[in-house]
């Protein structure tokens, strides 16, 4: 097959992965909004306050579906950037549109991987929205014809350097939303009982302990991408720091995890303010990303845009 | 009736040691961590001198008052600034306040034995107990030594501690982090880093006066500079002909390492430089140098040689000047190369593929005054045309000659430039180390669980407990593996 070939079949592929994560998100939807039941009126209730109930019997199947979906869904944008890849003869890591499309397959690969240990299904709906959101504005806004790559990209530590940068990015982006759903059922308990269609949803204490579980498992991997950058740098540019826009966020991304794990480990911080400060340090990489790649100046301007 | 309150006479000494324990705790060290992030911010956002020095004085011209105010908050140079190198300061001073104490006391500890049994097990976690066969304390020994625990035997009991190993990564990796810090400053007092642009068949020879820009470290000057020469043999770029990207460059050179010497040839590449010592060149920017010769009315040669163009774009459209000051009067042809012409309706000429298959040279001839001697530095790409006059305006192809007024300009070919970079800086291999053991010290600290496990056969009942250090998991599954060896189940 031609190099054009393989370019189309990748965005085929990534077309169905999409229509796939489509059905995943409504499988999740569906399964999360039916699974409250309101019992029919009867003498019984009658005058009296419906008090509605979680029953997930009903929406079991739509669940294991939805989860289905969302697995080949995975392997088809698996194979969408491995096309991509063989198309450019390189890793498909040479634009935004690239990144974009390893960047949600790393988001994806984390939730699966994370479900087989944790029942994260209640993420589901979030986590094949904003899959599906990423490979939208990818293949909309973003879309290069696949070509080779600039002589600055070409080297062993692009692998090296991207591969660890968009999984530590994957991960921060599932703690992110975690903490996100911390600090949302938090208020929602803060006001009484938890509403019927959130019961089902893991404790705040479970998903406290998850989020920075997660962050800590990968923030090794965050300081080898910045280290594995700076040695490249050092042989792309002369030297291994420069205060480059995209090195300077990294960096501050770095630092305001760091301050994250010592404020839980050191310090004790728990819950509200350990998931506000999550959030904070999870949108440094998250502004890195958008605002440098596309805006931005400097060296690290590959966005292709 | 009221009481003075008595408050402690705290005296220099106690106020030195109160501030001491103040900027050495986690929470002082907390707040300066996240200060470092806020404070790298500004830098990213306005342009800053050592990045990019035409930006910063663009900024001063279109907003004049705003950069008067930002220069003398150093919001241009933020990374080498008073304020910012305050708070890493104070930062590494209170990680050193906090990691060097707790490395003796570490030191002390790992050779210590774990403390002993607690009297009452049943009140710890994953207590459990059962009535002994007899062997229990054999098996748990040799058990708790196949899994490398450290153990203290006493009367009828072990304890046992494992993963001291997560405080010794947790201070190896602070302590790297001074590494790298001290890597930065023997590059910042003993690092030479300059460029200079050099065209295809020219020679470089190393000392300050061939470079465009030189910067030295603090302790070196230009007699620090190693005596090796480069010529530029060939430089070939290769371009994607649909979309004009580049896809290789490569720089063929020939090098003297020292005076009388053996040349040397040897290849660049972007992300391979060549090396002497510990000085490493590199291969930054490259384009076009149209290769001209400037005669006056009577035929002597005032100018002859390549002058370096600046890109425009992707497709290599350059602007650039030829200045001849040696003329009477001096001539200058503020000039733009495309090297594939062609004309667009709003633009004039432009470049369609950055390869030279069409090149073309176009220019504005101006005499007077290039106003080289009033020793104010100007650009090489830019003629200041304030004290001259235009006296034509023509574009040539390569081999073509042009007769006006003050004489000839012959257009004679073109050459690729180079821009190397030439950098020395002694302190990145400590850098380097520090970012290694960093990372094996941060492993070590996030995996590594202390933990303890207790055993007590008394009164015919044995009995075990086990405690995790900050919550860590899966001491559970290994507390049931221990029971089950005991039990023999």
């Amino acid at each position: 097959m031609s190099a054009q070939d393989w370019a189309y079949l990748s965005n085929y592929a990534i077309y169905s992965a999409m229509a796939l994560f489509t059905l995943a998100f409504f499988g999740h939807a569906y399964e999360t909004a039916w699974a409250v039941r309101t019992p029919i009126a009867s003498a019984e209730t009658e005058g009296n306050l419906v008090t509605k109930t979680f029953d997930n019997s009903r929406t079991q199947k739509a669940m294991r579906i939805a989860t289905a979906m969302m697995i080949l869904g995975f392997v088809f944008l698996l194979f969408g950037v491995i096309a991509r890849g063989i198309s450019a003869g390189r890793v498909p890591w040479g634009n935004m549109y690239e990144f974009s499309i390893t960047g949600a397959l790393a988001f994806t690969g984390a939730y699966l991987f994370a479900l087989r240990k944790y029942d994260l299904r209640w993420l589901g709906v979030l986590v094949s929205f904003s899959v599906l959101l990423t490979l939208g504005t990818a293949i909309t806004l973003l879309y290069r014809v696949s070509a080779p790559l600039v002589p600055a990209l070409k080297s062993t530590w692009l692998v090296i350097h991207v591969s660890a940068a968009i999984i530590s990015g994957g991960v921060f982006l599932l703690a992110n939303v975690i903490a996100a759903a911390y600090l949302y059922l938090d208020n929602m308990e803060s006001k009484g009982p938890r509403k019927v269609w959130a019961q089902r949803l893991p404790s705040l204490d479970v998903l406290d302990q998850l989020s920075y579980r997660l962050v800590a498992f990968v923030f090794p991997l965050w300081t080898f991408a910045v280290i594995a950058g700076a040695i490249w740098a050092e042989s792309a540019w002369g030297r291994y720091w420069g205060w480059d826009p995209k090195e300077t966020w990294a960096f501050i991304t770095w630092v305001a995890y760091a301050a994250y794990l010592h404020a839980r480990v050191t310090v004790g911080w728990r819950g509200r303010r350990a998931a506000w400060l999550c959030l904070l340090a999870g949108s440094t990489f998250l502004f890195n990303y958008v605002y440098v790649n596309v805006w931005g100046t400097g060296k690290h301007t590959y966005s292709g845009l | 009736m009221s009481e003075k309150i008595q408050v402690p006479e705290l005296g220099a000494a106690g106020l030195a040691r109160y501030f001491w324990r103040q900027l050495t705790s986690m929470r002082t060290a907390l707040v300066l961590l996240l200060l470092l992030g806020l404070a790298a911010i500004p830098g990213s956002l306005i342009p800053q001198n050592s990045q990019n020095p035409m930006a910063v004085t663009d900024y001063f011209e279109q907003h004049r008052t705003l950069a008067i105010w930002f220069e003398r908050l150093s919001l241009f140079d933020v990374y080498s600034s008073a304020w910012f190198s305050a708070i890493y300061i104070l930062l590494f001073i209170s990680l050193i306040g906090c990691v060097l104490p707790r490395s003796f006391e570490h030191f002390h500890a790992a050779r210590a034995l774990p403390p002993k049994t607690p009297k009452n097990l049943a009140r710890l976690e994953h207590f459990q107990s059962w009535s002994a066969s007899g062997e229990e304390l054999a098996i748990a020994k040799e058990w708790l030594r196949s899994k490398k625990f450290r153990i203290l035997e006493s009367e009828g009991s072990i304890s046992a501690e494992k993963g001291y190993l997560r405080e010794t990564g947790n201070l190896f990796f602070h302590v790297s982090l001074i590494l790298i810090l001290i890597g930065v400053l023997i590059g910042g007092l003993f690092g030479v880093r300059g460029s200079a642009i050099v065209s295809q068949g020219e020679r470089f020879v190393n000392n300050a006066t061939s470079y465009d820009t030189i910067s030295f470290g603090q302790i070196t000057n230009e007699n620090s500079l190693p005596p090796f020469t480069i010529t530029v043999d060939k430089f070939v770029a290769k371009y994607n002909t649909l979309t004009s990207a580049p896809e290789d460059y490569t720089l063929y050179v020939t090098t003297v390492a020292e005076p009388n010497a053996k040349p040397i040839k040897q290849v660049v590449k972007v992300n391979s430089p060549i090396t002497f010592g510990s000085t490493r060149i590199y291969l930054q920017a490259n384009g076009y140098s149209p290769v001209v010769t400037v005669q006056d009315k009577k035929g002597n040669v005032t100018f002859q040689g390549p002058v370096p163009f600046l890109p425009q774009d992707g497709n290599l459209r350059s602007i650039g000047a030829i200045k001849v000051p040696d003329g009477d009067p001096q001539l200058g042809f503020v000039s733009s190369f495309v090297p594939t012409y062609s004309r667009s309706s709003d633009q004039g000429a432009i470049s369609v593929f950055p390869e030279l298959l069409d090149p073309k040279l176009l220019f504005s001839i101006w005499q007077g005054d290039l106003g080289l001697n009033n020793g104010k530095p100007q650009s090489v790409y830019r003629i200041d045309t304030a004290k001259m006059k235009q006296i034509g305006l023509n574009s040539l192809k390569p081999g073509e000659f042009l007769k006006f007024g003050e004489g000839t300009i012959t257009f004679e070919g073109v050459v690729p430039w180079v821009n190397l970079q030439i950098v020395s800086d002694p302190g990145k291999r400590y850098s380097l180390i520090g970012g290694i053991v960093a990372i094996l010290g941060l492993l070590a600290s996030l995996f590594t669980r202390r933990r303890r496990i207790w055993i007590r056969v008394s009164a015919g009942e044995v009995e075990v407990a086990g405690l995790a250090k900050n919550g860590a998991p899966g001491l559970e599954t290994e507390m049931a593996e221990f029971v089950t060896k005991l039990r023999g189940i």
